[in-house]
């Protein structure tokens, strides 16, 4: 068996009282063994982010995940606000700046629209993977291997429970082949989304027993 | 006394205290009424197991009274007891001279001589400071219109002691032998007859007078410009039983130099407390004499209780206690009239009227100096001492009677005392104390739909919260009744935001005892205040000014020409550093506890966060967006 990774989830959500979708997602992670999570407004609510603090979980885990609802073709903002100060010149790129690489960057993230609104037929005009290119480059300028993203589309008209449970379900998995190191990286690679093939890209039973 | 009597008279006076203490307050009947039950019940009508000595203990209690007035002087800046003037001069005033007459009158009508009748309603007109500050302090009621004009009266009574003591020897028909005069004087512990022993006795009266000036004198002085330096030393040994015994020296010297210029001693430690309030130790002199009071004023109360003459009282129990509803009504009609004619509110009125209505503990001591001084005979002044010490007694059960009967009657204009039943859902949060800052909290509580239970002890504030459907109690929330009454069981969380520094960690401790449950929000009066609530895992400490002043740099950094949003991460950065200082400082406090040290420290570490301070708003604010560094790589 692979070693274990530790992983660093970043999550965010300004109202997560009133989610459906990314409440389940990250109940369905929680306390999962070597699995962090970094409730940003929780821990931030008047954006004043102790960026040693953040530097410091950084240097401690192997994937670090950006989970959120997608806004405005973004992340809300204290992520973005986080991103400004915490990943410092010199800590995470230009001179020096050497402490993230060879991580790995996951972006999980949830939009309102369907799929179809991302494309140039849709009122969205750019695809997702095109949209997330400014995580892309962050990822890529510290150094960090920018995963595929695990996208949950359309959460406005998910209507059935198990719709949702399934997407919760996928998440829990992609999240702990990512820390059991369980994943065929070379299909993931060349995959558009982690969680479109998700069955593919795991062995199923070995990640069956850990979660 | 040989030893082993002297631990068998203290083992059976404590044993009293701690079992009937307790009891009472159980029963909510206060801690005096326990102690004058205590006493009554071991002493010599009862179990006998006291009574011989009863002399001697009265006197070494009566210094709890000294105490108990030198704490007061240590509550009252000097600006507040300037603020009371009108009150202490004229409500004191009225009461004594009022009561006096009636009084008075009732003893000419029983068909004592002028002067005896004058005597006796001069003496009746005292009422019982240990008794009725220690009640309405254990009720809350302190800071009332009905307790500052009690306060008033029972500092203008103290005072009047010493001219009463004066006027005494000239109301005599017989004639009084020198040493009998000596003797009382000499017995006197808290009241020493003017002039008449000590080292002044003999000298002429403008020496007397001059040395009593220059006596008062020396107490402020002293007080004013000495004691800091010397507390600061003693503080400095590190050793905290000698910070004590400094606090106690202190008490008995004052005393014992007043009473040698023939002052009361009582009125001399007064002063000399009101000198000190504004000291820097004053909390720590407070903390130190605090228990000594509390178990020499009990031990005067068990006294008291012990020293009540029964047999007189089963002679003639109809005049005994005719007398003694007689006093009671005569004292409560004068000082009910009296509250009316200061404006005070009608329940505030009848509070005061009811606390008052006993006769006081110099009253023991001014029956004696008459009967010695043959103004009085022992068979007009022995029934009025068991009198008075029957009124005193009657106290706390009077004041039972307004609580449950007469406040009741004020429920339209004012606060339940008692809560009728408890609501099946009972509010998640109670917030004792609704005053300018649990206001607030309380406002953004319920703004958010949340239900919220107050305790407050202002009767003017509860007035107008109840017009706007506040669920309200009235009183003092260290009570664990009242607690109870307002829901604690059920309750999630409690606010303690009321401005009382030592009320304030009481709650914390007895909430903790008895409804673990809780969590406690806690408001810090200052910065050692906080450090006590952290040591005491208050679940959140904020400090009272903290916020607003943090807030107020932000205003004043802006005007000086910061940005708005720079200014705010100033704040923020500062805010974070100073919390977590605290929290640490915190700690260290366990083991040093000494002022001097602490504050020495306290001084080094502002300048040491003062220090890093820079660095880190540097660190902090500056270099995420700078981009200078990007420049000079480009």
């Amino acid at each position: 068996m692979a070693r274990t990774h530790r992983v660093l989830i970043l999550f965010a959500h300004p109202a997560l009282e009133k989610s459906r979708m990314n409440r389940r997602l990250i109940q369905a992670v929680q306390g999962m063994d070597s699995v962090t999570i970094r409730d940003l407004y929780e821990s931030y609510p008047n954006f004043y982010i102790d960026v040693k603090h953040e530097q410091e979980l950084l240097l401690a885990h192997d994937i670090i995940v950006f989970q959120h609802p997608f806004y405005w073709y973004s992340s809300p903002a204290i992520l973005k606000e986080w991103q400004d100060l915490v990943l410092e010149y010199g800590f995470a790129y230009g001179h020096e700046g050497t402490a993230l690489r060879g991580k790995k960057f996951l972006s999980a993230i949830t939009t309102g629209g369907g799929e179809q609104a991302y494309g140039r037929e849709g009122h969205n005009y750019f695809t997702i993977r095109e949209l997330l290119a400014p995580f892309e480059q962050t990822a890529r300028l510290c150094g960090m291997e920018y995963l595929p993203p695990f996208v949950i589309q359309g959460t406005h008209q998910l209507r059935e429970k198990q719709q949702i449970a399934n997407h919760v379900e996928d998440y829990r998995k992609a999240i702990a082949a990512l820390r059991d190191d369980a994943i065929d990286w070379e299909r993931l690679r060349q995959s558009h989304h982690f969680n479109h093939d998700l069955a593919q890209l795991l062995p199923a039973q070995e990640v069956a027993n850990r979660v | 006394m040989s030893n082993e009597n002297f631990f068998f008279q203290a083992f059976i006076y404590l044993a009293a205290a701690v079992i009937s203490v307790p009891i009472a307050k159980r029963l909510g009947l206060g801690s005096v009424l326990g102690y004058l039950l205590a006493g009554v019940v071991i002493g010599p009508f009862v179990l006998g197991l006291v009574g011989q000595e009863g002399e001697d203990v009265m006197h070494f209690a009566e210094f709890g009274v000294v105490m108990m007035l030198f704490l007061v002087g240590l509550e009252l800046q000097p600006s507040l007891l300037w603020r009371l003037r009108v009150p202490i001069l004229g409500m004191g005033g009225l009461q004594v001279i009022g009561t006096a007459l009636v009084a008075g009158s009732i003893a000419l009508v029983f068909g004592l001589s002028w002067q005896m009748s004058l005597a006796v309603g001069l003496i009746l007109a005292m009422s019982s400071t240990a008794i009725v500050l220690q009640t309405l302090n254990e009720k809350g009621v302190m800071k009332s219109e009905a307790g500052q004009s009690a306060f008033s009266v029972l500092l203008f009574q103290d005072i009047a002691v010493i001219p009463i003591l004066a006027l005494l020897p000239l109301l005599a028909t017989g004639k009084a032998t020198e040493v009998s005069l000596q003797a009382a004087a000499g017995d006197l512990i808290f009241v020493a007859a003017g002039g008449a022993s000590g080292p002044t006795a003999g000298l002429p009266a403008w020496q007397q007078a001059l040395l009593v000036i220059a006596l008062l004198g020396g107490i402020v002085l002293v007080g004013r410009f000495l004691m800091q330096p010397v507390f600061r030393f003693i503080a400095s040994t590190r050793l905290r039983e000698i910070f004590t015994a400094t606090a106690l020296l202190l008490v008995v010297g004052v005393a014992l130099a007043v009473q040698a210029v023939g002052l009361s001693p009582a009125l001399g430690t007064f002063v000399a407390g009101v000198v000190l309030a504004e000291n820097e130790y004053r909390h720590e002199l407070e903390t130190d004499i605090e228990p000594f009071k509390g178990l020499l004023l009990g031990l005067f109360f068990i006294a008291v209780g012990a020293s009540i003459n029964f047999n007189l009282l089963f002679e003639q129990p109809l005049l005994i206690l005719g007398l003694v509803i007689g006093l009671a009504v005569a004292k409560f009609s004068v000082l009910l009239a009296l509250g009316q004619f200061f404006r005070l509110q009608l329940s505030q009125s009848f509070l005061f009227a009811f606390a008052l209505a006993q006769g006081g503990e110099f009253a023991f001591v001014l029956f004696s100096f008459a009967t010695q001084n043959r103004v009085l005979t022992p068979e007009v002044a022995e029934p009025l001492v068991a009198v008075v010490a029957l009124s005193m007694v009657m106290t706390p059960l009077l004041m039972i009677l307004h609580d449950r009967v007469v406040q009741p009657r004020f429920v339209l204009t004012e606060p339940e005392r008692e809560p009728d039943a408890i609501d099946e859902n009972e509010n998640p949060v109670i917030i004792a104390g609704f005053g300018r800052f649990g206001q607030i909290v309380g406002r953004l509580l319920m703004a958010n739909g949340c239900k919220v239970t107050i305790l407050e002890v202002d009767p003017s504030q509860i007035d107008m919260l109840r017009r706007f459907g506040f669920k309200l109690f009235y009183g003092d929330a260290t009570r664990i009744d009242l607690l109870h009454a307002a829901g604690a069981e059920q309750a999630k969380l409690l606010v303690i935001a009321i401005d009382d520094h030592e009320k304030s960690l009481e709650i914390v401790d007895q909430v903790r005892k008895h409804f673990a449950h809780l969590k406690i929000l806690a408001r810090a009066i200052d910065r050692r205040h906080a450090y006590e609530l952290i040591r005491r895992k208050v679940d959140v400490v904020e400090r009272e000014t903290f916020g607003s002043a943090v807030e107020m740099g932000v205003g004043a950094l802006k005007l000086l020409g910061e940005r708005s949003y720079r200014a705010q991460r100033i704040a923020s950065t500062f805010k974070a550093n100073d919390e977590k200082m605290l929290y640490e400082m915190a700690e260290l406090q366990e083991e040093e506890r000494l002022v001097a040290v602490r504050s020495r420290r306290q001084a080094e570490e502002l300048e040491r966060v003062l220090r890093a301070e820079d660095r880190e708003l540097t660190h902090d604010v500056e270099r995420a967006w700078d981009v200078s560094d990007l420049r000079k790589e480009a």
